[in-house]
């Protein structure tokens, strides 16, 4: 077993909540409620992390998941020694720099020269050891040619790569790292990943805070997932990574259907008058229109949609689905009196409003016979074909002259997920075929 | 405590380039740059002399002359005690990036802010010694050995009450403006521009105990009897109480700051 680098012991960290009167402290307020440092209400106080406890051995890269506001960059300047926990125990061997923010020591009225110097100098380097490292750093930089100039005058790249670069030559024992690999265009990207892998073949320990799951998968030895400042899971990163994105696909299903729900009681209380054209596959036709990007829904009711579901291959309805998957799109229908001429239509918009599909039954050279009571209508997709991204559907019953029973414009939102990146909208079914000279092997980023 | 200090005693090539800093970055851009710190007290010195030699001639003691340079001795080391001071209260809220997103030894701000001030007070010698061989002020030089004293007990008193008003005004930002008026009100209770003889004549003496108790009162009179007065330095005693309670005062602000510390990265 190798020595450990960082271990955290049942970390807690409680900030104060600047709330109303709070917000503007006074000596008067302090002198009068006694103490600065008082125990504080516990209305008063948001603990951000909750006894979080972890190891990483030296040499491991560990990385760090979490959404927005979890906890991890406190859990990093924990870490960092910039912040400290309110109860149990940080303990960091060996020298630690920190990319939290890059450049955040520079003064924008001098050179870039002397800001590398100091700030090198604050991260702990000597005069001398930048001096031998200089060169390296404005190269890695890449500003050869603008380091004699103020630093306010560099653009928000420049200005990040070159903190990025004083910070990655102090030569730590441990660097943390705060997403900040997004600073620099894809080259410099890359080399920031060259040096972080530089930095594991010789054995140093990195400890990454990261949205980009990806990277976590890559170069992380292990991973911890940090949720509401509690640790979710911890351990090999595909398999905290799949539980992270699991966790957030059933959020993002909580959120659509709220969103959902919200739309149609919306839809329900301020029903629109009924537009001129009212099919989608005209709708298809006419995307500009600006009337037709919004939600609502109209219709005479004769025949109404009384529910909509989307079930995926499990059987359970759902709002997010992955590409290929098989969906049926489900409407419950309730007719007031027997009618015959009537269409069922579905139409399928980006989030952007293009749309994606429409069609009707009529379209589909289904004729009406008759409907009465109520039934159920099931457009059912085969393998939904469609890249990562989050669609709008509508769905309606009307006469096949478009006069509308009940049209529900836009009111369902699903999301599709894949993990390939790939663009656009529609994803043909496909595979790539070579001559035995063009040779290729799976993995390739 | 010790630990602490020796810290200190480790972040001096930071502090030091830091200061290096402040003093490039202050005048960069103008045109005269450096030779400010020179040109600001001089023409300070300039305005003076006039107010006092053509505007209001008769409103010192006779025996005060040059009176301009009289007052020049005391208003230099003010300036660099309330800049000091009024910059202090600012420079943990200006520094929070650096508190808040680097590990950075935040007593470092309030000391570099102390320092590059007293390199100003230093530009300003020069022009002082030339006003003192224009105006032919003879100098006593026994009394020059205490110069450095002097310099050293304001640079505590300065550097102590600094970590203070540094760390309370992390909460209280209150104190920027309250301490901006503070000042104003502490440069007229200290002899500076009236000689403390005049104070001690008013309301049978109570002044002067008053102004017994402000501390600057005798850096202002040490500063006064070394440059401007004839007569050997008096005023040691007061000098040497007044270099105690610095360091005390020093080591009391820097426990303060080091109490706070924690809070600052949450309160900037």
């Amino acid at each position: 077993m190798s020595p450990i680098a960082i271990d955290a012991r049942d970390v807690t960290k409680v900030y104060r909540k600047f709330a109303h009167r709070k917000q503007f402290a006074t000596i008067k307020s302090a002198l009068l409620s006694g103490s600065l440092v008082r125990d504080l209400r516990p209305d008063e106080t948001f603990a951000a992390l909750k006894g979080i406890s972890f190891q990483v051995p030296a040499g491991c890269t560990y990385g760090i998941i979490g959404r927005n506001g979890s906890g991890k960059s406190t859990m990093l300047k924990c870490v960092a020694g910039i912040s400290r926990p309110t109860t149990g125990s940080v303990t960091v061997n060996g020298r630690v720099s920190a990319l939290i923010e890059l450049g955040a020591g520079f003064h924008p009225e001098i050179s870039g020269r002397e800001n590398v110097f100091i700030n090198g100098i604050m991260l702990g380097l000597t005069r001398k050891e930048i001096a031998r490292r200089f060169d390296e750093i404005v190269e890695f930089a890449e500003l050869e040619d603008f380091i004699d100039a103020p630093v306010k005058t560099y653009s928000s790249g420049m200005y990040m790569r070159l903190g990025f670069a004083v910070a990655i030559h102090v030569d730590p024992d441990v660097l943390l790292v705060d997403e900040v690999l997004a600073v620099g265009d894809e080259g410099f990207t890359h080399k920031c990943l060259d040096k972080f892998g530089d930095f594991r073949r010789r054995g140093k320990t990195v400890l990454l805070v990261t949205h980009s799951l990806a990277l976590v998968e890559r170069f992380c030895d292990e991973a911890l997932w940090i949720d509401a400042g509690l640790a979710r899971a911890h351990g090999d990163p595909r398999r905290v990574v799949g539980a992270y994105v699991t966790d957030v696909e059933k959020s993002e299903e909580r959120a659509l259907a709220a969103a959902d729900a919200k739309a149609q009681e919306h839809a329900r209380t301020e029903p629109l008058a009924e537009p001129a054209i009212a099919d989608p596959v005209d709708a298809a036709a006419a995307p500009d229109d600006g009337f037709k990007a919004s939600e609502g829904r109209w219709g005479s009711r004769e025949v109404e949609i009384t529910g909509v579901r989307l079930v995926g291959e499990d059987g359970h309805a759902g709002h997010v689905f992955h590409s290929g998957e098989a969906v049926t799109i489900e409407l419950g229908v309730t007719a007031r009196h027997r009618v015959t001429d009537f269409a069922f239509g579905i139409g399928l918009f980006s989030a952007d409003g293009v749309c994606c599909y429409g069609t009707n039954t009529d379209v589909a050279d289904l004729k009406s016979v008759e409907m009465s009571g109520s039934g159920t209508a099931r457009f059912v997709i085969e393998s939904l074909d469609l890249v990562e991204g989050t669609y709008k559907l509508d769905v309606a019953v009307h006469k096949r002259d478009g006069y509308a029973y009940d049209y529900h414009r836009q009111l369902y939102t699903f999301r599709v997920k894949s993990r390939t990146k790939d663009a656009g909208i529609y994803r043909p079914r496909h595979r790539w075929e070579f001559s035995p000279t063009v040779r290729l092997t799976p993995g390739g980023v | 405590m010790l630990q602490n200090l020796r810290n200190l005693l480790k972040y001096r090539g930071l502090i030091q380039s830091l200061v290096v800093r402040d003093l490039k970055a202050r005048y960069r851009g103008s045109v005269l740059g450096f030779f400010w710190s020179f040109v600001n007290p001089l023409l300070l010195l300039l305005i003076y002399s006039f107010v006092f030699t053509v505007v209001l001639p008769s409103s010192h003691p006779k025996e005060l002359e040059p009176y301009a340079l009289f007052m020049f001795c005391g208003i230099l080391p003010w300036t660099w005690f309330s800049s000091s001071l009024l910059e202090a209260s600012n420079v943990l809220i200006a520094g929070g990036n650096l508190i808040k997103k680097v590990l950075f030894p935040a007593e470092v701000l309030p000391i570099v802010t102390v320092l590059a001030n007293m390199v100003h007070f230093f530009f300003g010698l020069p022009i002082l010694l030339g006003f003192l061989i224009y105006f032919r002020h003879p100098l006593n030089l026994t009394d020059l050995v205490w110069f450095p004293v002097v310099v050293l007990t304001q640079l505590l008193l300065t550097v102590g009450l600094s970590f203070i008003v540094s760390a309370l005004t992390v909460h209280f930002r209150d104190l920027k403006d309250l301490l901006a008026n503070l000042m104003t009100l502490w440069f007229f209770a200290t002899p500076i521009i009236y000689p403390m003889a005049l104070a001690a004549s008013v309301g049978q003496g109570l002044s002067k105990r008053v102004l017994d108790l402000n501390p600057f009162t005798h850096l202002a009179i040490s500063y006064q009897e070394i440059l401007f007065y004839n007569g050997p330095f008096g005023h040691w005693k007061w000098l040497l109480v007044l270099l105690a309670c610095s360091a005390v005062l020093f080591i009391a602000g820097y426990t303060l700051f080091d109490r706070l510390r924690d809070s600052f990265a949450e309160g900037v």
